[in-house]
Order: C-alpha cells, then sequence, then structure tokens
C-alpha cells in the first residue's frame, strides 16, 4: 500500500494544548497534587527533625531531605515512588475511552489529523502535567530545605537532584502509557481504572514478594545454602525478577542518585571490593553509569507500552 | 483549475466485518450543489458507508474519490474538504460551546485570523449565538445536534455528511433542523444525508438512494423511484363500501394494482386518470363513494411497496 500523505504532527499541538489546559483545570489534578504535596511535606517535616539532630560530617546533607526515613513515616523517595503512579494513572485512564464515551472521538477524527495525532498529544499532555507538578513540587522542597537547614545545597546535590527529578518524570510517564494502554483496551473508563490500578498495586507491593517466593520455588533451600547463603545465581535470578517491575527500577535509580556512596546495586564480590574506600561517595558521573541501565529500562518500558496502545488505537473502529 | 462537477464517486465499494458483509458493492456519485438522501432500516450498511467515504474505516474492496482525493491514501485532504455531523453527536460538557469549536477548528486548520469570525457566523446561522459563552453540558439534545452542524458550517467544507441528522429530536426541532440543511444548498456544497425518516428525506433531497442489505437498492430523484416501484402509474386513494369492492375495482379498464389498506380504503394504481370510471362502477354496482383522491407518490410508499414486494419475493 501506498504511503499516505500527510503529516502525523498535524494537530498534535492543538490536542495538547487543550489536553495541558484541561489537566491543570480539572479537580481531578487538584486533588492528586494536594495528596502529594501534604505527604510528602509529612515526609520532608520528619527528615527535617532528624537532620537537625544530626551533628556528624555529611557532605550530602541535602540528598537526604530526599531519603531520609523517621519512623512512621517514609522518606520522601519512598512517598513518591508510590504515588506518581496514581497521579499519571489519574491522568490517563480515561484518556482515550473517555472520547468514545463523550461521543467526541468521531466528531474529533473527522477533522484533518491521525489519529496518532490525538494519542501523542495526549501522552504528551500528560506527561508535561505530570513534570509541572514535579518541578513545583521538588522546587518547593529545595526551599523548604534552605528554610530550615540554613545550609544552600553544593552544585553536585543540584545536579543529582535534578537527575532525579528526571527520572521521577520517566517514571511517571511509564505509568501514563500503562493507564492509556488501558483506556485504549478497555471501553469503560471504571474497567481501565481498576485495571491501572490492579497493576500498580501488584508491581508495587505484591510483586517484591512474589519475585522472592519465585526464586525460592527454582533454587529450593539446601543444607548447603542454609550454611553458606543463598548461591550467586540465586541472588541473580531474584534480583531480575524484582527489576520486571518499574517500581524496584525507580527505586534502585533513587538509591544510585540520592546515596552518594552507592558503589553497586546488585551482589559484589569481596576481590572487587579491593582497594576501595568504604562509604566514600562517588563522582555524579559514575553514579549516572551506575543507574543507566536502570533509567534506560524505564523509559524502553514506556515506549514499549506506548507503542501497544498505539497499534490497538490504530485497528479500532471508529463506530463506538 | 476548473472543480469537479462529480464531487463524490465511489465505485464497488464493499465492507467486511470478519465473515459478515456490511457493505456490498456500492456505486455512488454525488453532485455539487444537491442534497443527496441514503435511505435505508438501520443496519442496511449506510453508517459504514459514510465512514469509508470519510476515511474513517478502511474499504475492502472498491475505491473512492471525495472532492478528487483518495479517503485511503491522502485522508488529511479528504477530511480537510468534507464537514461531518455523525450520528451520536457529543462535545466537552465542562467547555463552552465557542471553545468546543475553537478546538475543532483549529484542528481543522483554520487559520486564527478567520477563526473566531467563522465561528460567530456559523453559531448566528444555527440560532446559538447568544448561549455561545454557556457550557454545552446545559445544552438539550436539539441544542447540541444544531451546535454539531455549526462546526461543520464552520470549515467552509465542499461535502456535508449528515448521520441521522434529526433522530431524537421533536417536531418543531426537525422542521428547524431541515430548513437549516436546505440552507447549506446556497453555499454550493454537496450534502449527503443518511435517515430513515422518509418524510424528512423527501421534503429536502434531489436524489434518493434506497439501502437494503448492504447494497443501493434504488437510486434517483423522489419521482424516479416511484415510477419505478409503482409503475410509473397514477395513484388513487379511494374509500367506498359494496360487494367484493376488491375485485369490481380491479375490472376497470387501466386499473393495474388494487391494495386494501383497511377499512373501507384502497389504494389504486392505473395507467391515467380514471377517476370518473371509477366513480361510475362503483355506483353501477351499488356501492357508495366517499373518497377518491389523486395522491402525488410520496416516498413513504415507494419505500413501503419496494419492501412489500421485496419480503413477498423472498
Amino acid at each position: 500500500m501506498a504511503r499516505r500523505s500527510g503529516s502525523i504532527w498535524t494537530g498534535c499541538g492543538t490536542v495538547f494544548l487543550k489536553e495541558f489546559a484541561d489537566h491543570l483545570r480539572s479537580g481531578r489534578m487538584r486533588v492528586l497534587e494536594w495528596l502529594v504535596l501534604l505527604t510528602g511535606i509529612g515526609a520532608i517535616y520528619t527528615a527535617i527533625q532528624d537532620l537537625k539532630t544530626t551533628t556528624s560530617q555529611d557532605p550530602f546533607l541535602f540528598l537526604r531531605l530526599f531519603t531520609d526515613s523517621h519512623d512512621p513515616l517514609p522518606s520522601f523517595m519512598a512517598v513518591l515512588g508510590f504515588l506518581i503512579p496514581l497521579v499519571a494513572i489519574g491522568l490517563g485512564f480515561d484518556a482515550i475511552n473517555g472520547e468514545f464515551n463523550r461521543r467526541t472521538m468521531s466528531r474529533i477524527l473527522a477533522q484533518p489529523i491521525y489519529r496518532d495525532a490525538l494519542l501523542l498529544g495526549k501522552f504528551f499532555a500528560g506527561i508535561a502535567t505530570i513534570a509541572v507538578a514535579l518541578t513545583t513540587l521538588w522546587l518547593l522542597i529545595i526551599g523548604f530545605g534552605l528554610l530550615t537547614l540554613g545550609i544552600p545545597p553544593t552544585s553536585e546535590e543540584v545536579m543529582r537532584g535534578f537527575a532525579f527529578l528526571v527520572v521521577a518524570i520517566a517514571y511517571g510517564g511509564f505509568w501514563l502509557a500503562v493507564a492509556i494502554l488501558c483506556s485504549v483496551i478497555f471501553r469503560a473508563a471504571a474497567t481501565s481504572a481498576l485495571v491501572s490500578l490492579g497493576l500498580w498495586l501488584l508491581m508495587s507491593i505484591l510483586w517484591p514478594l512474589l519475585s522472592r517466593f519465585l526464586t525460592s520455588a527454582i533454587f529450593p533451600t539446601t543444607p548447603m545454602s542454609l550454611l553458606v547463603g543463598p548461591s550467586y545465581q540465586e541472588i541473580i535470578v531474584q534480583q531480575t525478577l524484582a527489576r520486571l517491575s518499574p517500581n524496584t527500577l525507580f527505586a534502585e535509580s533513587m538509591m544510585g542518585l540520592l546515596h552518594p556512596s552507592t558503589r553497586a546495586l546488585g551482589p559484589v564480590f569481596m576481590d572487587q571490593l579491593q582497594g576501595a574506600v568504604m562509604g566514600n561517595p562517588l563522582p555524579l558521573a559514575q553514579s549516572l553509569i551506575l543507574v543507566w541501565p536502570q533509567v534506560t529500562s524505564l523509559i524502553a518500558g514506556v515506549i514499549v507500552l506506548f507503542v501497544a496502545a498505539y497499534i490497538v488505537f490504530q485497528r479500532q473502529e471508529v463506530r463506538a | 483549475m476548473s472543480e469537479p462537477e462529480n464531487i463524490i464517486v465511489a465505485k464497488g465499494l464493499r465492507k467486511l466485518y470478519g465473515r459478515h458483509v456490511a457493505v456490498d458493492g456500492i456505486d455512488l456519485t454525488i453532485r455539487r450543489g444537491e442534497i443527496f438522501g441514503m435511505l435505508g432500516p438501520n443496519g442496511a450498511g449506510k453508517t459504514t458507508t459514510i465512514l469509508m467515504l470519510l476515511g474513517l474505516t478502511e474499504a475492502s474492496e472498491g475505491s473512492v474519490s471525495v472532492a478528487g482525493f483518495d479517503p485511503m491514501r491522502q485522508p488529511l485532504d479528504v477530511k480537510r474538504h468534507v464537514g461531518y455531523l455523525p450520528d451520536s453527536v457529543g462535545f466537552y460538557d465542562n467547555l463552552s460551546a465557542r471553545v468546543n469549536l475553537r478546538y475543532t477548528g483549529r484542528l481543522a486548520g483554520i487559520p486564527h485570523s478567520q477563526l473566531d469570525d467563522r465561528i460567530d457566523d456559523a453559531l448566528l446561522r444555527v440560532r446559538l449565538l447568544e448561549v455561545a459563552g454557556r457550557k454545552v453540558g446545559t445544552f438539550s439534545h436539539g441544542m447540541r445536534r444544531r451546535l454539531g452542524l455549526a462546526e461543520v458550517m464552520m470549515k467552509r467544507a465542499d461535502v456535508a455528511i449528515l448521520d441521522e441528522p434529526t433522530s431524537g429530536l421533536d417536531p418543531q426541532a426537525t422542521f428547524e433542523f431541515l430548513e437549516m440543511i436546505r440552507g447549506l444548498r446556497s453555499d454550493n456544497i454537496a450534502v449527503l444525508l443518511s435517515s430513515h425518516m422518509l418524510d424528512q428525506v423527501q421534503a429536502v433531497c434531489d436524489r434518493v438512494a434506497l439501502f437494503k442489505s448492504g447494497k443501493i437498492a434504488l437510486e434517483g430523484t423522489v419521482d424516479e423511484l416511484s415510477q419505478k416501484v409503482l409503475g410509473g402509474g397514477y395513484n388513487l386513494e379511494i374509500e367506498a363500501t359494496g360487494d367484493d369492492l376488491p375485485k369490481l375495482l380491479a375490472q376497470v379498464p387501466g386499473v393495474q394494482r388494487v391494495t386494501h389498506s383497511g377499512g373501507g380504503k384502497y389504494s389504486l394504481v392505473a395507467a391515467h386518470d380514471i377517476r370518473n370510471e371509477l366513480g361510475k362502477a362503483i355506483f353501477a354496482s351499488g356501492g357508495m363513494l366517499m373518497r377518491l383522491d389523486h395522491v402525488e407518490p410520496s416516498l413513504d410508499t415507494v419505500y413501503r411497496h419496494y419492501f412489500e414486494d421485496y419480503h413477498g419475493a423472498a
């Protein structure tokens, strides 16, 4: 078949602007933002209480704003890992089926645009909304930190903080793509929301347990393993399984970026530690190299999910 | 460059959904400046045909040209020249009528400088200008339909495709809506209208195609159709009493067909005006004649006769 004429980008900008404006004005977004803000402030506040009493020397005091936890509240990083998916799903679960249910789909597609433009515009609008929300939150926290801690962050801390922001947005993109895929597959918005939320719970709560369970099924406990601990293969298998969840990838990237002293995310042999100065922070570039596989896997996941949504959408009949 | 006279040309259009044939070989030619009606029961393939003309559904076989473009290969060019009012039209309820139109207007690529003027113009024509700033969520069914028509007008397309434009409207709203559709004729565009409301189609359409099981069963002006189906005869309606009236009527010279339409009413098809002869025959037999009318063929009769014959044959 001959190539179709015209650009897939025609109308993409219009869809983007409309969806972006809708997101920013919607009550749904406001609720989600307050949720993130309040839990975030709670986590940060306790972290600051702890930091104020710390007397030890830490070159990365500012980053500990994000990572320190104080019972019963989790760290800010953990809060984000849990809540970003919720925000992304909230933005995307009715992206496509909502147009069908409002009966606006055939009217929109009768305009001179390709379906690509609609899907891309909606996806980018969702990403932009997440980016705006996270950047605002990030700046607020830095401001809050400056006020309460009274010390400015170093340039490396700012760089690491910025890398963290980028990864957090990519992580949001992953869940947005999941939600949009569900919104293409399921005609009812409620079903789409339930399925995406189900996946989120599976990935964030059940999967860590499941991956451990599966590993122990593959490597049954032997008297030998009780003595010397798990074998190298067992650790690798368990880690690989765990990394199928985007939450693991996100948590590992956060670990590498916000804890500069992290040297490896997998098992390390004794001989590899020879000559290493334990507890000494890695330079930023080395930390980036460390988390690079995790970040690229996340982005690859976004692309795969988006392509799946695209293919399903292209094959759908316009008639509801 | 001269505009092509035939703005929509479809040849041998077929659409299969799995093994189900939705549209089975349709040939269609629609000229600029005419209102073309697509008639037929639900599921006869009207909407599927429309979607194929728009390039929203891929045709399984056949070729289409709309305003000189192929909907499969150049869908954007086709959609630029076609305004479409879907059978179930919806808007963003949380946005005002004007903002809704502005969104589709931008998608349609209408230049920014002209957009607001065109929207005002279109809203004025469908008499929604006063409520342009109101949220569409507060609009009635009829107002949404009119807003949909305003969108088609705003686009200033060469072809307007209206799918069941008056379904679900009350009689007054239907009448007004048909007036607006007739107003489109002055724009020198082609209007393609699908409906199963026969009287409405007859009221506005220049030519009609009768859809039946994915095929065009009949095509032409209402007069031509009645010629074909009713045999080009002279239609009479009689209300009379008498013994064995149908037989008696059928024996009158010139009568081609007699149908009993309930009570003492009969419809006749005759070769020429035989009102005089009929009257005489009835009086001669001692019957009583209550009414004897010559009726203009309505699409309704054509339609019913056609599908009666069809079912009779089946």
